[in-house]
């Protein structure tokens, strides 16, 4: 008997797939070789056709669901989604979730070794496009003997790579689920990205980004990167109603010297943090370019309808009110591209109070409309 | 199914694609998909309804025609249908322009205000009609343009809009002789099959 709810998928073992096959990149380089960390939550059916993929955002990684062991503190990012009777039904889909190249959490990155060096890949790994993490999750799926997913699934930069395989890989895909997400960022999201790079790249530990073999790492710098991200992901109202300006420490009444402490500076500096003990910074600097860099029709002659006339899916589209990254208005667009490209599109803007951060809470319309679309996906119709 | 539904889909041929402005919870595109091969999409701003149009497999957008329909292009549509939504919207006459943009046809059903029960509310009452297809009080109601079988078809006529077909729908009788000689006296609904 486990500690675990019912509605968990309990404990969990990452697993790795190694491709030797070169990988030609968007930048022009090729990865001679490569690893993809992963993980796996309920069966994978006869038929092969109950497979969904999870697409992780800016700083996720391969574990989405469930516990590493019984003392696990905290389950996987996505636990309120994935599970037996959650909208990613763990008794009926085959949920795939692996971190993606580039990433720090057991794929090739840049802490990997470099096999022509012998040290580090640091700096001088590639760049990353959504692209280059769609051809790499097809290959993943060749791996794991799926022809086609069932849905491919992703909120913010995971709604990205969700858009870029109905695009891409039209016949491999029959539904695609984009939570929280844009066709492209905007100039003001670039350049929130920007500050954050800025505050690592600045730190004198990251040392061009070779810290690694120094030893060192630019804490302090990914600290403040994290921090900025993080107000972007809260609204002003979530702010408001969990912190206020309530104090941790001194006062503000005249008369008292002590410099008076707010309780949402405490906590951001909590989460820089604890972030900066768990995230390499080279990564985070290449996730947030990928993020810059992704132009959904770029290609297309900057038309996402031309773009999205590939597509032979059908789409679900979801935006929370409050998001201000990822704004309503940007999914319209995604929804007003799609409908004129003639594929089958449902939308829901969900009324929610936590920003950005939305995609990831247990929000009770979020899920019904989340579940709703499964069902479907599930093979109802 | 809602008797002004089961008269509209006469008029929308198999294997159509049909826009259905305030779907509800998506019984009628259901209806038309399972027995018309239609392809159906539906606009809907109440939360459960569209949650359960979802759940029935339909294609379902959260949108407030209000706010306006530019997002859907021009004749992407073989029929956009409006059923009871007409006294419902901001600007019926902009709904209508936009509806027969959208689609080659159109078509309208809206209760119609001249009926003779609404007329014995206000003319000898004097009071605001309700009736079981208006149900609600003037003060806490979604209708905020009431209009009658001759007004509608006014509005065409000063609009250039062809009326395809007229179909009523009373509440005395299966067979409505009445109505169908009067509509504005004796139509409950009123059914209007339009096109440019």
């Amino acid at each position: 008997m486990t500690r675990f709810s019912e509605n968990s998928v309990g404990i969990v073992t990452p697993q790795i797939a190694r491709f030797e096959e070169p990988l030609p990149l968007a930048c022009g380089r090729v990865l001679a070789n490569y690893e993809l960390i992963y993980e796996t939550y309920g069966e994978l059916n006869a038929q092969r056709d109950n497979a969904i993929l999870v697409c992780h955002a800016l700083s996720g990684h391969h574990h989405a669901a469930g516990y590493h062991s019984e003392d696990d503190r905290k389950p996987g990012w996505w636990n309120e989604c994935i599970g037996p009777g959650k909208p990613l039904d763990t008794n009926r889909f085959f949920v795939v979730c692996l971190n993606n190249l580039g990433g720090c959490h057991g794929s090739t990155g840049p802490s990997s070794i470099n096999p022509d060096t012998g040290s580090p890949w640091g700096p001088n790994f590639p760049t990353m496009r959504t692209r280059d993490w769609v051809n790499s999750q097809a290959r993943l799926a060749d791996y794991l003997g799926i022809d086609c997913w069932a849905a491919v699934v992703g909120g913010s930069l995971g709604g990205m790579q969700a858009m870029r395989w109905s695009i891409e890989y039209p016949e491999r895909i029959k539904h695609c689920i984009v939570i929280a997400a844009a066709l492209k960022l905007s100039a003001q999201n670039i350049a929130f990205n920007e500050v954050a790079r800025q505050a690592i790249v600045s730190d004198p530990d990251f040392l061009d980004g070779d810290y690694g073999k120094s030893g060192k790492v630019p804490a302090r710098g990914l600290a403040l990167a994290r921090m900025i991200g993080h107000i972007t992901y809260l609204s002003d109202e979530k702010m408001a109603s969990k912190f206020g300006r309530d104090l941790n420490s001194g006062s503000l009444v005249q008369g008292s010297e002590e410099n008076a402490e707010f309780q949402v500076q405490s906590y951001l500096r909590y989460q820089g943090s604890q972030f900066s003990g768990a995230f390499d910074a080279n990564t985070y600097i290449l996730m947030t370019r990928a993020l810059d860099y992704f132009d959904l029709a770029l290609e297309y002659e900057n038309d996402p309808i031309a773009a999205f006339r590939r597509a032979t899916c059908s789409f679900m589209v979801i935006s929370f009110s409050t998001d201000w990254r990822f704004a309503p208005e940007r999914s319209h667009e995604i929804v007003e591209a799609l409908i004129a490209a003639d594929c089958p599109v449902s939308y829901a803007e969900i009324e929610a109070d936590e920003g950005h951060d939305a995609f990831l809470l247990p929000i009770p319309r979020y899920i019904d409309v989340f579940k709703a679309y499964m069902k479907r996906v599930g093979g109802d119709h | 199914m809602r008797l002004d539904l089961a008269h509209i889909q006469r008029w929308i041929a198999p294997g159509a694609r049909v826009l259905d402005l305030g779907c509800g919870d998506g019984e009628f595109l259901e209806y038309l998909r399972d027995n018309l091969d239609v392809r159906g999409m539906g606009l809907e701003i109440d939360h459960r309804y569209i949650t359960t149009s979802i759940a029935r497999g339909l294609h379902v957008v959260e949108q407030d025609m209000d706010k306006g329909l530019g997002n859907f292009p021009d004749q992407s549509f073989d029929t956009v249908v409006m059923a009871l939504a007409l006294q419902a919207v901001h600007y019926p006459e902009r709904v209508l322009d936009e509806m027969l943009r959208i689609g080659r046809e159109g078509i309208v059903t809206f209760p119609n205000f001249g009926h003779w029960r609404c007329r014995l509310h206000l003319g000898l009452l004097g009071r605001m009609p309700r009736s079981k297809t208006m149900p609600h009080t003037w003060y806490n109601t979604p209708n905020i343009h009431y209009c009658t079988v001759h007004d509608f078809e006014e509005l065409c006529a000063a609009k250039g809009i062809k009326i395809l077909a007229r179909d009523v729908v009373d509440d005395s009788t299966r067979q409505p002789i009445l109505s169908r000689k009067w509509p504005n006296l004796f139509a409950t609904t009123a059914i209007y099959h339009i096109t440019r």
